[in-house]
């Protein structure tokens, strides 16, 4: 990284980077939308599929050319405070949704008219 | 962390652990600030947790696909990867220390972000008229929480930036503003990643049949 002359050396990026983390944000904003507008695939569980891993890529793109993150900045420990932060958010986004998606099965014959826990997994419940 | 081995001042003296030097006391704030958005990432994770549990309990009343207007949303994503952008330059000016550009892209970004928060708040003044209240459905409870939180993370956003274009117009490009300017961006540039996770999980994920 070219920023070390400057008096903040890990969050001050070039115009480079920036130029190039737009571009590709917006190309991987564009095919999600057309992805879903033009109705590319016809199963829903793959379209979902590659927007969860456009999105992924998109938020990479944007820590490493907007936040500029890098393993030096700040000796390493707003890198180590993400991946914290990173795993728990998995275990907490992952363990919502299996716990609430078995109970949901479980719960299903059981439950009346109402059936409020109906099609809360939409990769369980709704295919096509 | 560059110093913080043992500095050998002279031959006879026992090694120092320590680092003389005080550095970069600027950095601790960021750091800190840093550890803040991470916080207020687990904030988004539970909101996001809930929506994932609770978004397509419609309870027989009008689905995502029916309620979402996707160009919309598809507008107020760019002007907020614009705004991105546009913060970026404000910092690129920031460097160069030029105050009068630094300050009109800074109010573009103001704008852009005030563009965003006008269609988010349209899209949900349509919602509430179309009956789509938040009390409604756990659908709608889940997804007015979600993006409410988001646009009045934005909102707070666009409230510090006019706050720090009054000191940058009073006080100039001091230490303190510049690392004020840091701050914000990282907060911009998270408020961003945030939206990505939004407009694919609710809104793209959320019109799928």
């Amino acid at each position: 990284m070219s920023s070390e002359q400057s008096g903040s050396p890990e969050h001050s990026g070039t115009l480079r980077e920036y130029v190039t983390g737009f571009v590709l944000a917006v190309t991987l904003t564009a095919i999600p939308f057309w992805l879903v507008m033009a109705h590319t695939f016809g199963r829903s569980s793959t379209t979902a599929a590659v927007i969860l891993v456009l999105a992924s890529v998109q938020i990479v793109v944007h820590m490493v050319y907007f936040l500029h993150m890098n393993t030096r900045s700040e000796g390493g420990w707003t890198l180590l405070a993400l991946l914290f932060t990173v795993m728990l958010v998995v275990i907490a986004l992952s363990g919502s949704i299996w716990v609430m998606s078995h109970l949901n099965d479980n719960m299903m014959p059981a439950s009346m008219h109402g059936m409020h826990g109906m099609g809360t997994m939409h990769d369980m419940h709704d295919m096509p | 962390m560059s110093n913080e081995s043992a500095t050998p001042a002279g031959g006879a003296e026992a090694p120092r652990y320590y680092s003389l030097h005080e550095h970069h006391p600027q950095n601790g704030t960021l750091l800190g600030f840093w550890l803040y958005l991470m916080s207020d990432c687990l904030v988004f994770a539970c909101l996001f947790a809930v929506y994932a549990v609770l978004g397509r309990n419609y309870a027989g009343g009008p689905t995502g696909a029916e309620l979402f207007d996707l160009p919309v949303v598809a507008v107020n994503t760019s002007l907020l990867l614009l705004s991105s952008i546009t913060y970026g330059f404000v910092m690129l000016h920031v460097q160069r220390k030029q105050l009068v550009p630094a300050l009109v892209w800074l109010g573009v970004t103001g704008l852009l972000g005030a563009g965003f928060i006008y269609l988010e708040l349209r899209e949900f003044a349509h919602l509430n008229a179309d009956g789509a209240r938040p009390q409604r459905r756990a659908f709608l409870s889940s997804f007015f929480t979600l993006v409410g939180t988001h646009g009045l993370h934005v909102t707070f956003g666009i409230v510090w930036l006019v706050t720090l274009m009054v000191q940058l117009g009073t006080h100039g490009l001091t230490p303190a503003n510049q690392r004020r300017l840091m701050c914000l961006s990282m907060f911009w540039h998270f408020l961003d990643v945030v939206w990505i996770g939004v407009f694919s999980v609710v809104y793209l994920m959320g019109v799928l049949p």
